[in-house]
């Protein structure tokens, strides 16, 4: 079995590897790039924590190979805040409004939200919960998940 | 759960694909959007030697609508069709997608992958079989050939398609004139999760609510998705009341033969399956007879 | 403290505030034990057996062992033999628990033996190639069949599956029966289910040749984890530094990893290197021993006419799985609020822990209250059906009075403070009763079954141990102690360290807040950090709701020593008595001449330069501890099994309307509301979090959760599509009304409310359920409550129906 030579541009970086075909594009964010914020949650396309943006649409990383996105630009949580020492809108509106307690399924839950504001400026709250569904929480019962999204969302 | 290891190869293009399917026939599988086949290599369900990636095929990416019928290219991708279609053209195809799993899994799922993944549960599969859609396949060795979704859908994880095979399109025929409704509806016990059961219905009537065309079928229900062509054909001419829809339903439903597992026991699946057909039915015939202008 | 406003006096107790925890998380800076990674760590993948019971014939991993990578096989053989086993929490030395099996094996998941190589994969393609010659035997996977002598006995040297079997009996209990109007009796049955992290355990151990230390980083919520470990490993108890710092991803009670450590702290001794082990989702749903209560009631409630409940017989049947740790103890939480909000006068608690051939269970969340709470519930709204009472009403009838606590329950137990039925009447008046019951009626008539469900819940906190001796009276352990250190710096900053861990709870946050409040610092100045467990003081991890009262009690404890030395170092500056002067937090001053002052920085200078200065035999620096034993502890329970159990009680009441299309059978939230009171909320963010939460767990337990075995004991809910958690489509928007009852044992009134919302969810839904199927004479007296159990109710209504 043989590697495979891989480039893909993560968060705005430029990365070049060599991979084993097996390897999940999670395990690869998380082992070999050691950007750890990606989460595994449960291997087989539930959960939703591993979720991460391929070429600006929400993925679940966890199914997928990490050669299949081979020449792809992929967002995690790490390349959420616009700077050092910021927090993205949504990054914000979840410390504000509590939307988190272990923060386990928190990157996932914030790259899904951050998709879903990025197509739709000012979602109801049912279209966030349609938004929200594929990513599981067993902290928060999402009402606050909820409330963050329609905090960040709100006129100014 | 790490999958167990495997050789990956790119296709570049149609013939490549035909090419390398042809070359690892024995012991060889076909990713394109790997919704389902990741998880179950993950859990070691499935350990092909050979993968071959065919999700940038250029071949397969196109969705062309003519006067009667939306070709769908195998690569597409489930969250595109529901972009790209607009809900007059392919209104019951149109109305599924949504109901396919959550968003994430539609960024990466591909129309063709759902059929030939045949989960007698999906969406795709059942509306295939109750507009009768045509699925085109291409090997190396045997060329193309156009298979009927009556045909191709042969069991639980099983269709027609050969080893050395690649799905490359399907035709959806589209209704045209006025009068046409339809409605799709299933039961989880979780928002996206696979059904215990589901129902879907396409209806035309007459201007005096008779019925001119109609299919209908159930999914969760056995080794395939079920359609009922031969029930329906029986009432062509006739207007449909809610007790000939009641018997339509009982009679279709015991043409099924749904199993019990954990979540749903067949003799609720039956039941559910019954209500769930009738209710699409009835909610079909409704918007036909309201649909007073022509589609096209 | 002002009554009506209990929040009024406090500066930083009770406001918004955003936990600090979350500053790092949603940058994806969290530091999880899956995160841990050092430099040459080894991997682990486990070899489980399929069978439910069955004998190990032969292993052979000669395969296994060829393949490149691979460094070890372990069998139970080697490993049982170089540890001592774990022992249950109840008296059955005979049950002994090791990480392996040997010989045999007593469930479909368990460990048999483990693959250690340099990667996951690798580890798991190893796996594969280990063979396993077993012999089939029987298993017994029914409670009630398991608990007969003459059905297979799990662990042979046992001489029973029972392990545990003790007939409580407080207050005149037959007497009181005999003079009752009415009896009801039923059964209820809790599906076996848990809370199910979406983190799974995890954990790296390193031990070091050079220091004698082995080094545990941890995905863990477990009291006396460290010494437990030494225990079996035979090493000294100071041999052990399991490191808190490590960000749990969630636990809810679940993440005990004793098996764990010990298996992969023999292994990093053996071969030199750091081992790893982040349980993939199969190996944590069949044999991460993290399944939660599974529990038959057969309840008979003894009442008057008018409503009043005076008496119950309770007998709790919990099947435990094939091994026991803690897990019989959550028959014995209960006891400690075991007639609920109620003034029931007499019971008889018949408690027993039968092993059977699955997986065992383990701590969930509330430890055997929400299924207890379930119970009775389901039996107040069955007297009210019976008496033609609106179940309000006779909960109204029967709650615990404002004036009557401190109240002390049968089984010895005394709850400090409540407020009940205002919680219930705040409750009911969110939700708008008259016009839900409109809009219940609105559904009805659309063809829709509808109900509405009340439930008023106990929620016992303060985590105090008193079950460990109540079941085990050879365990005579009525300390349960927390603590904290808390110094300021030469910088005149302050830095606390706690002594255990954290899994969403917000301890840096809840920490700071009190700290803050103490000395008077605004909390975001204030750092919070986790000891391990070598420089830790003495803790009992974050159970039993216990954190705001045990860990804020130790936190202000502290702060007011250091606040003390400062008023004493300024009195002796200032020549007055300490009486006379203010702490304001920017300085300290004389009552009556603010400018007689002298400020936070030279309060501190003196503290720590200026020894010249400081008042004699005063010790130098400003660090002080504080180690608290619970309030109300200490008591080892009498011969009926009296004592008191936990020391506050939080109190909520939950009020739901669902609808049920008959069509799908599918049960539908339509307006969920609960009233919650557990005193003063220190973090109210971090309260109300806890409570959505604990409802979402309560939605899944009541609905959809549960983990099946079939006929043959083959564990069939190992992913999940199997074992279903709810969504954000499965959890409707939830209103939550405050009250608050302070509590007088603690230093600021606060309650626990770690549990909240979860054990008084199943019980409100399951009634609201009830409700809405009596409209046709049927019901459900088990969970979860699905589609399909729905249905089959119906069917048997309409069986009766088509029958009379």
């Amino acid at each position: 079995m043989k590697n495979i030579p891989i480039e893909l541009s993560i968060n705005g970086q430029k990365v070049s590897a060599t991979v084993e075909a097996r390897t999940s594009l999670v395990d690869f964010i998380r082992d070999t790039l050691r950007l750890t914020g990606t989460h595994v949650g449960c291997e087989h396309g539930i959960c939703g924590a591993c979720t991460i943006l391929l070429n600006g649409d929400p993925v679940r990383s966890c199914c997928m190979f990490a050669v299949q996105a081979n020449a792809c630009e992929i967002t995690t949580v790490e390349g959420l805040a616009p700077e050092r020492g910021q927090l993205s809108k949504i990054q914000d509106a979840f410390c504000e409004k509590h939307g988190l307690q272990c923060g386990f399924c928190t990157p996932g839950m914030l790259i899904t939200c951050q998709a879903l504001i990025n197509k739709n400026p000012h979602p109801s709250e049912s279209e966030i919960r349609e938004a929200i569904s594929g990513n599981l929480c067993r902290c928060t019962g999402y009402q606050q998940i909820v409330d963050a999204v329609v905090y960040a969302t709100k006129e100014a | 759960m790490k999958a167990a290891p495997f050789n990956y190869h790119l296709a570049q293009d149609l013939a490549h694909a035909k090419e390398l399917l042809h070359e690892f026939g024995d012991d060889v599988k076909i990713i394109a959007g790997g919704q389902s086949l990741v998880p179950m290599m993950a859990m070691r369900l499935a350990k092909p030697a050979n993968l071959i990636d065919i999700a940038r095929l250029p071949e397969l990416q196109n969705i062309q609508i003519t006067e009667d019928k939306v070709t769908i290219g195998a690569g597409v991708k489930q969250s595109a069709l529901e972009k790209h279609l607009a809900s007059q053209k392919a209104p019951l195809l149109q109305a599924v997608i949504p109901w396919i799993g959550h968003q994430q899994t539609r960024n990466r799922g591909t129309v063709g992958g759902s059929l030939a993944h045949a989960d007698p549960s999906a969406e795709l599969p059942l509306i295939a079989l109750i507009l009768k859609a045509s699925i085109h396949c291409e090997s190396k060795q045997d060329g193309s050939r156009k298979i009927s979704a009556e045909d191709f859908f042969q069991g639980p994880m099983w269709t027609s398609l050969q080893a050395n095979e690649c799905l490359t399109q399907i035709d959806w025929p589209l209704w045209s004139g006025a009068f046409i409704g339809y409605d799709f509806e299933e039961t989880a016990i979780r928002q996206g999760d696979f059904a215990m059961a589901s129902a879907a219905s396409q209806i035309q009537v007459d201007h005096d609510g008779k019925v001119l065309k109609w299919n209908c079928g159930v999914g969760g229900m056995g080794g395939t998705p079920y359609q009922f062509d031969q029930l329906t054909n029986q009432f062509l001419g006739q207007k449909l009341s809610k007790e000939k829809i009641n018997e339509f339903s009982s009679q279709a439903i015991a043409l099924t033969d749904p199993t019990s597992d954990l979540h749903a026991s067949s003799s609720y699946r039956k039941h559910l399956a019954k209500a769930l057909l009738s209710r699409t039915i009835e909610k079909s015939l409704l918007m036909a007879q309201s649909n007073t202008q022509p589609n096209r | 403290m002002d009554k009506k406003n209990p929040y009024q006096q406090f500066n930083f107790i009770g406001k918004h505030r955003r936990a600090v925890e979350h500053r790092r998380f949603v940058v994806g800076k969290g530091n999880y034990a899956g995160d841990v990674l050092l430099p040459g760590t080894l991997h682990i993948a486990i070899v489980a057996s399929p069978y439910a019971s069955a004998k190990i014939l032969k292993i052979d991993a000669s395969e296994a062992m060829s393949l490149p990578g691979v460094q070890a096989v372990i069998t139970g053989e080697e490993l049982n033999s170089a540890v001592l086993p774990v022992l249950p929490g109840v008296d059955a030395p005979a049950v002994k628990r090791f990480p392996l099996a040997d010989k045999i094996t007593r469930y479909s998941g368990e460990w048999v033996c483990v693959v250690v190589a340099t990667s996951r994969a690798i580890a798991e393609d190893a796996a594969e190639l280990v063979q396993i010659d077993y012999e089939e035997m029987p298993c017994v996977l029914d409670p009630e069949i398991a608990i007969k002598n003459d059905s297979h006995q799990v662990h042979s040297d046992a001489g029973t599956n029972l392990i545990f079997n003790r007939q409580f009996v407080w207050g005149p209990v037959d007497e009181d029966f005999s003079k009752c109007d009415h009896q009801l009796s039923y059964r209820v049955k809790w599906a076996r289910s848990s809370t199910v992290p979406i983190e799974t355990f995890a954990l790296t151990c390193n031990w070091s040749d050079a220091t004698g230390i082995l080094d545990i980083w941890a995905s863990v919520q477990m009291p006396k984890y460290p010494e437990q470990i030494a225990n079996a490993l035979q090493l000294p108890s100071n041999a052990v530094r399991v490191h808190y710092d490590i960000d749990v991803g969630g636990s809810y009670g679940v993440k005990r990893g004793l098996k764990h450590a010990i298996l992969l702290g023999y292994i990093a001794k053996k071969l030199g290197k750091p081992v790893r082990f982040i349980e993939d989702r199969l190996e944590n749903m069949r044999g991460g021993d993290m399944q939660g209560p599974d529990r038959l009631f057969e309840v008979t409630l003894g009442f008057m006419k008018d409503g009043e409940i005076t008496c119950m017989k309770m007998r709790a049947l919990e099947d435990i799985g094939a091994y026991a740790g803690r897990s019989p103890l959550q028959l014995g939480k209960p006891v400690g609020a075991i007639c609920g909000p109620y003034r029931i006068k007499s019971v008889a608690y018949l408690a027993q822990a039968v092993l059977t051939n699955k997986t065992p269970q383990e701590a969930v969340r509330g430890f055997g209250q929400s299924p207890t709470n379930y119970a009775l519930e389901t039996g107040v709204d069955k007297v009210a059906r019976f008496l033609k009472i609106d179940p309000i009403q006779l909960r109204k009838r029967n709650l615990i009075k404002h004036d009557e606590f401190p109240y002390l329950i049968p089984s010895g137990t005394r709850y400090d403070s409540g407020d009940y039925e205002v919680v219930l009447d705040k409750a009911l008046k969110e939700a708008n009763l008259e016009k839900l019951i409109l809009e219940r009626d609105k559904l009805r008539a659309k063809g829709l079954l509808a109900g509405i469900g009340v439930s008023t819940c106990l929620e016992p906190s303060g985590g105090n141990s008193s079950f460990e001796p109540l079941f085990n009276p050879k365990n005579e352990t009525t300390t349960w102690m927390e603590s904290c250190v808390v110094k300021i710096d030469l910088g005149g900053q302050v830095t606390a360290l706690m002594a255990t861990s954290t899994s969403g709870q917000a301890h840096e946050t809840l920490v700071s807040t009190v700290i803050g409040e103490v000395l008077l610092q605004e909390p975001d100045t204030i750092r919070v950090l986790h000891a391990d467990s070598l420089n830790a003081l003495p803790s009992n991890s974050p159970v039993g709701s216990r954190m705001a009262i045990m860990l804020g009690g130790a936190a202000a404890g502290a702060a007011k020593k250091l606040k003390n030395k400062l008023l004493i170092i300024a009195a002796s500056q200032l020549n007055v008595d300490p009486a006379n002067l203010v702490f304001s937090g920017r300085d300290v001053h004389v009552a009556q001449s603010p400018d007689l002052k002298i400020s936070w920085a030279e309060l501190v200078a003196i503290a720590h330069r200026k020894f010249h200065l400081l008042p004699k035999e005063m010790e130098p620096g400003l660090q002080e501890k504080f180690v608290w034993e619970v309030p109300t502890g200490g008591d080892l329970p009498d011969e009926h099994g009296r004592v008191q159990m936990y020391p506050c009680h939080s109190f909520e009441s939950h009020v739901v309307l669902v609808s049920i299309d008959p069509d799908t059978c599918k049960a539908k939230i339509n307006r969920y509301v609960c009233g919650h009171d557990c005193g003063v909320m220190i973090s109210p963010d971090v309260v109300h979090g806890m409570t959505y939460g604990g409802i979402a767990h309560g939605i899944g337990a009541a609905l959809m959760e549960k983990f099946a075995y079939s006929e043959e004991g083959q564990f069939l809910s190992g992913t999940f599509m199997d074992y279903l958690l709810p969504s954000s489509s499965e959890v409707p928007a939830i209103s939550i009304v405050d009250h608050c009852t302070p509590s007088p044992l603690t230093e600021f009134g606060q309650k626990g409310s770690g549990e909240a919302g979860y054990l008084g969810s199943p019980a409100a839904i399951a009634n609201a359920i009830n409700d809405a199927l009596a409209t046709i004479n049927t019901s459900i007296d088990y969970l979860p409550m699905t589609p399909n159990a729905i249905w089959n109710a119906i069917q048997k209504a309409n069986s009766l129906t088509e029958q009379s």
